[in-house]
């Protein structure tokens, strides 16, 4: 019996196309997987960081806005409300038993209460969040500029990255991997936008939104501006502390800069 | 002279010089990752904006998963207001075999095939760079050799848009000594892509960039904010996409296996144009 010759041709080529789709399809996400891969993909970062900082001058301001321009509704993301008992209790309190310690790399370290950072000169500034998920809002944020705290406890020459080490675990695990940390370089530790920030639209800010502290980098990505702050640690190298990569979402494949 | 002979002569040129070829075909893996990869992206938040932040209550465009008064679930993918059902591709479509799940675009479409925002970021940009690099490579030697006068369309051939445009939906393709140079509509078509899509694309990319908007606040004034940008980010690359599924056609109409050897080696076969006599032989 002849075959009908262009059906079974053109069953042929279908099969094949979805074949090769499939293995280009798994392909990919055997990349994605595969650690050698990953270090390829992951060395453009290298790339970013140097082409962003020949073009953008350590004073650059991020654009501010008025309050015309406010989000009526500002999204809030990752934790909302942590469920810490030591952070709830101080919630509850109205954060009055609550420090920053702030160590590490100094030459003389230091814990503040809310009223000491208060009582330091403040800086108020509308600005666009930009979420790492694409979506943008614009708040008003009052706060004591991170520069002016550190020149209270002096650096140390050694001293290259500030770590965060936040009160909220976004991920629940038993070896604490779970707890939300960020860092930042010197360059942005001492920008003008860069506060800790205790008010957000001329209200105290809020526990969904980091309070009673939360870091503003205006000029990179929401998740490097911590909520919940409890200490911030100068160090030399962030390698030996959570993942290594300075961050709890870099330790899950984000960038550490995040400027783009 | 005109032959007496009715079979068309065919004579190989040399149509794509190396630099051509090379760019042509890293342009192809940079231009696929970078959709699939943006694609990925956008599922992280599948909705787009107009302005510098977003308005959640009222996106231009934005795919999601709604109820039915049964309780089956559907995609839904709504533009300017107006929803359409879109089950299966936008909104809700199969993942990990058989099960249904709420997503942008459909698996098969994005690098990783799973829901892995971090992992698409490095595949985009890492292919982004890549791209641009390319790019530069072939705005360099298309200067340095006089390749980009090719891409100009001529007043002449302006003028003889409209009779080019009956000759494709006709599916009659240039020969003989037309056949050598580009014709008015893939002029048009390149230079559009080259000159306007990709530089917009790249500028509305960099735009949703803090750090860029910080350096070129610029950007933010040209593009109307950072929610329009990535809109048009959005828009230039359905674009792209709209160019390279016509670009293919005309591969496959026009001959794909000489298009694909010129494309490959180099070498072009023109048939010569009988109805036509010959120029300057």
């Amino acid at each position: 019996m002849p075959r009908n010759d262009t059906t079974s041709r053109r069953g042929f080529l279908r099969g094949a196309g979805l074949a090769a789709g499939t293995l280009v399809l798994g392909g990919c996400d055997s990349l994605s997987q595969a650690p050698w891969f990953r270090k390829l993909l992951f060395s453009a970062e290298q790339l970013t960081i140097s082409a962003q900082r020949a073009v953008l001058g350590s004073n650059d301001l991020a654009r501010e806005y008025t309050e015309a321009d406010l989000s009526p509704k500002f999204r809030a993301n990752g934790s909302t409300d942590p469920d810490d008992p030591k952070y709830r209790a101080m919630a509850a309190n109205g954060f009055a038993d609550w420090k920053l310690k702030v160590d590490g790399l100094v030459e003389s370290p230091a814990e503040f209460s809310l009223a000491d950072l208060r009582a330091m000169p403040s800086r108020t500034q509308i600005t666009r969040h930009d979420c790492v998920e694409g979506w943008s809002c614009i708040g008003k944020w009052k706060g004591v500029p991170l520069g002016h705290v550190l020149e209270q406890v002096k650096l140390k020459p050694e001293a290259r990255y500030l770590v965060f080490h936040c009160a909220d675990a976004l991920e629940k695990t038993l070896d604490g991997s779970g707890q939300y940390y960020e860092s930042i370089g010197l360059d942005d530790a001492f920008h003008a936008q860069t506060i800790l920030a205790y008010e957000m639209n001329d209200q105290v800010l809020p526990v969904a939104h980091g309070a009673p502290i939360r870091v503003r980098v205006e000029r990179q990505l929401g998740y490097k501006m911590a909520k919940y702050m409890m200490r911030i640690e100068a160090v030399e190298s962030f390698a030996t502390i959570g993942g290594g990569n300075g961050g709890f979402w870099e330790d899950r494949g984000y960038e550490w800069y995040a400027g783009i | 002279m005109a032959t007496t002979e009715q079979t068309p002569r065919k004579t190989y040129f040399y149509r794509h010089s190396i630099v051509v070829r090379v760019t042509h075909w890293i342009n192809v893996l940079c231009m696929t990752v970078l959709l699939m990869s943006g694609l990925q992206i956008f599922n992280a938040h599948p909705a787009l904006y107009i302005g510098e932040k977003s308005n959640f209550d009222a996106p231009v465009l934005s795919m999601g998963a709604g109820r039915q008064p049964d309780g089956t679930l559907v995609g839904v993918t709504q533009i300017l207001g107006t929803n359409f059902d879109t089950t299966g591709v936008l909104g809700l479509s199969k993942a990990d075999g058989d099960r249904m799940s709420v997503r942008g675009f459909p698996s098969w479409s994005t690098i990783p095939g799973y829901q892995d925002l971090a992992t698409g970021r490095r595949w985009h940009f890492f292919f982004a760079w890549l791209f641009v690099i390319n790019g530069l490579v072939y705005i360099g030697y298309s200067i340095a050799t006089g390749h980009w006068r090719q891409l100009v369309p001529t007043v002449a051939q302006l003028r003889h848009t409209g009779s080019a445009i009956r000759e494709h939906l006709m599916l009659r393709f240039p020969k003989g000594e037309e056949a050598k140079t580009y014709n008015v509509l893939q002029k048009l078509a390149y230079f559009g892509v080259v000159v306007v899509v990709i530089p917009v694309l790249i500028l509305a990319g960099l735009t949703m960039s803090p750090g860029m908007d910080a350096a070129f606040p610029w950007l933010l004034d040209i593009f109307g904010g950072r929610q329009t940008a990535r809109t048009i980010h959005f828009i230039a690359a359905t674009l792209l996409v709209l160019f390279v599924l016509v670009h293919m056609l005309m591969v496959l109409l026009s001959g794909v296996f000489n298009n694909m050897r010129s494309m490959i080696t180099g070498r072009y076969r023109i048939e010569d144009d009988l109805e036509k006599p010959h120029a300057a032989e």
